[in-house]
């Protein structure tokens, strides 16, 4: 199973290192880590999706909040929070494919963000099973290069991190 | 107060109530060894003959005094030979401070000469680490770091300093109090758990603590203590547990696992509700806690909640700091009487038969046991790793007051020497009994240089049976006794080892030279050292 786990830490060097670390050596899996500022210029917050049990995830948890600059885990259910990734996307595009792909593009709400005589480059932000989706409908036409940030969350409502 | 910032590191440590340090010297670290000479009367250096024992030495001490300890090691090869012992004391969450020497902050990253990336290097054996790229920063580093070690769970923190960070000028004051937003560790117990733990308590019919390492780490053993006095319940320990209770203790009945005693082991099969306190049940101690698990009640008490429920699942888990919460326990508790498990585990205490030994040698059980009776009551004993290790941690018979250290949780051959050197140094009115095998003196006895040039009083028992007999008796066992780089020929004469370090020492080969041995080893408090030989094919158990 799929967790979300939401972690604020010291913008301390090397906190990155001790968290990634701290997965490898315990055998936690990520699937994706994305990590950046916060509203608090001293405090970044990262964002992991994780595989595993809830004995796994919970253990996670309790090992990441054992790092002393760490200094908030929450894992989120997927109801819980909104969940967004950016990916940009270069496709294999002849003048004859773009009215399609630009068609793909309008439904699934991506942008074009550059364009060359045979490939376009396009740009999507929504959530993990639409951006497998997005990929699916464009494969077809050959892709050529990917690149993604890994995935942010945020909880809905008025709740926040640290409550 | 301006100063250098090596004589605030000296400062820091003065603050921090350090009198002795464990270092080893080189270029990357002379400033600070530099400022550590202008207090020598204050904080004596002792130079250890390798990193490794210095950080084992500090740990030692660290154990006895019940506070943070310091070991020093130089850039690239001085900080990685530390980090052995930075791993065997994480693993037993023992309070060390490291603190190595680091290349020039510029050319940290250009592979310049012994740079090592020590803080990368030990981050998994670590509770924190710090690189000091600010001079200014050093007091604050310091005191988080002596607080880390020290509080929670403790545990290993290493600084690494620069050179140049060491030679630059700073103003100078040392903080009163530490502040770490990230940082509180849970000390009291939830209310309502203890009350539900209380109650688990009362009800049980077969009862049973076992403790850990944790109940040294909160120096709660009179806790425990009372608690197992009060409601009759009987006591088992891990390895790291032992000497909280000792041999005349009624209600105790010795050390869990799979090289455990009988009576110990029985009690965990039999009893209905098992209080853990400071014990990780880790795989040596509970070889199968899902059967435990299942048949049994698991209040699991842990200052680290990562503990709770990792190896063992838990019916009531309670976290906190033993010595807190068991006080708190004990407000809720009454009196009880459990004559009838008692008595049934009475049952698997028997005494100790022992063969007949081979001509030239002693069964090394009955020596420890002989030895044992005839020991000071509060002379602490360092074992080593490996038959030795169980032989003196089942055949011991600890008495009040006695204390008992080993390398629990990281096995590392080589810890004993400089730990008992360091607990003689700590408490230089116990004494300090080290006992290893012929291998693992192997790997520290060039620290019977430093016992000579410092004056420290350790007695060495040395068991030599030739062999690597752990594993030894593994490949016997598992292997079909297909035995392979177990054989230690080409071992010195220890005896004339020792003689060579000006160290009195003598060999025991029958009863008469035992009990010659026996009456050295607890008579005049001087460094002296044993060889026992005994049988190359003898069992642990
Ligand atoms: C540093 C280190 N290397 C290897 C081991 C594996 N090991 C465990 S016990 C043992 C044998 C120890 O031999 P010795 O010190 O002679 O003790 P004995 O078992 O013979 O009493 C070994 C090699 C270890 N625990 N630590
Ligand atoms: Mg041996």
């Amino acid at each position: 199973m799929k967790h979300t786990i939401s972690v604020l830490v010291e913008n301390h060097s090397g906190v990155l290192s001790r968290i990634s670390g701290l997965f490898s050596r315990r055998g936690f899996n990520i699937e994706s880590l994305a990590v950046g500022p916060t509203e608090n210029p001293e405090v970044s917050r990262i964002t992991i999706i994780a595989d595993g049990d809830d004995h796994t995830v919970e253990q996670i948890e309790k090992q990441l909040n054992k790092l002393i600059e760490v200094i908030k885990v929450k894992s989120f259910r997927p109801s819980d929070c909104m969940a967004r990734e950016l990916m940009l996307l270069k496709v294999s595009a002849t003048a004859e494919k773009r009215q399609e792909i630009m068609t793909i593009c309008e439904i699934t709400e991506s942008k074009v963000i550059d364009l060359t005589v045979n490939t376009m480059t396009l740009e999507i932000c929504d959530k993990y099973d639409h951006l497998v989706k997005f990929v699916s409908l464009l494969e077809p036409y050959g892709i050529v290069e990917m690149v993604r940030t890994g995935t942010i969350a945020i909880q809905r409502g008025n709740e926040t991190i640290t409550k | 107060m301006k100063m250098s910032a090596s004589k605030a590191m000296v400062e820091c440590l003065k603050a921090e109530g350090i009198d002795t340090v464990y270092g080893y010297p080189g270029a990357a670290i002379c400033p600070f060894f530099d400022a550590l000479l202008d207090e020598e009367n204050t904080i004596r250096n002792i130079l250890v003959r390798h990193e490794a024992n210095g950080g084992h030495a500090a740990s030692g001490f660290a154990r006895m005094r019940g506070t943070p300890q310091v070991c020093i090691a130089t850039s690239g090869p001085g900080a990685v030979n530390l980090i052995t012992a930075i791993a065997t004391a994480y693993a037993d969450s023992i309070p060390i401070i490291a603190i190595t020497g680091q290349v020039a902050t510029e050319q940290i990253g250009s592979d310049a000469f012994q740079e090592a990336d020590i803080t990368g290097a030990a981050e998994p054996f670590v509770k924190h680490s710090y690189l000091v790229k600010d001079a200014n920063e050093i007091p604050r580093i310091f005191k988080e770091a002596f607080y880390i070690a020290g509080s929670g769970r403790p545990g290993p923190v290493l600084i690494d300093v620069p050179v140049d960070v060491q030679k630059a000028m700073i103003d100078f004051s040392y903080p009163k109090s530490v502040k770490i937003r990230s940082y509180k560790p849970t000390i009291k117990g939830n209310f309502m758990q203890v009350k539900r733990v209380a109650k688990a308590l009362k009800n049980a019919k077969r009862p049973l603590i076992c403790i850990g390492g944790g109940v040294f780490a909160s120096n709660a053993c009179e806790e425990v203590r009372k608690l197992s006095e009060i409601m009759d319940i009987p006591v088992i320990t891990t390895m790291m547990g032992i000497s909280c209770f000792n041999d005349e203790d009624r209600l105790f009945f010795g050390m869990i696992g799979t090289h455990g005693v009988k009576s110990a082991n029985a009690a965990a099969n039999d009893c209905d509700t098992l209080l853990l306190v400071g014990a990780r049940v880790g795989d040596r101690a509970v070889k199968t806690p899902l059967a435990l698990e299942e048949s049994t009640t698991i209040i699991h008490m842990d200052i680290d909640p990562a503990e709770i429920g990792k190896n063992i699942g838990t019916d009531i888990p309670l976290v906190g700091n033993a010595k807190d919460v068991l006080s708190q326990l004990l407000e809720q508790v009454e009196p009880m009487k459990h004559d009838e498990w008692v008595e049934h585990l009475e049952k698997y205490r028997k005494p100790r038969k022992f063969p007949k030994a081979k001509k030239g040698t002693v069964d090394p059980r009955q020596f420890i046991e002989k030895l044992s009776a005839a020991m000071p009551a509060d002379t602490t004993v360092v074992a080593d790793v490996g038959q030795n290790q169980i032989w003196a941690a089942t055949s011991y018979k600890l008495k009040p007051g006695g204390r008992f250290l080993t390398s629990g949780g990281m096995g590392t051959m080589g810890y004993s020497l400089p730990c008992a050197m360091g607990a003689k140094m700590a408490c230089p009115d116990r004494t300090s009994l080290q006992i290893c095998g012929d291998g693992s003196f192997q790997m520290q006895f060039m620290e019977m240089a430093t016992c000579v040039q410092y004056g420290v009083n350790v007695k060495i028992v040395v068991m030599t049976n030739n062999r690597l007999g752990m594993v030894r008796e593994l490949q016997d066992i598992g292997f079909n006794g297909r035995k392979v780089s177990v054989f230690l020929d080409g071992s010195p004469d220890f005896v004339k080892l020792a003689a060579a370090y000006g160290i009195p020492a003598m060999r025991v080969t029958d009863t008469r030279s035992m009990n010659k041995a026996i009456d050295a080893l607890a008579g005049e408090d001087r460094l002296m050292l044993v060889e026992v030989c005994v049988d190359e094919d003898a069992p642990t158990l």
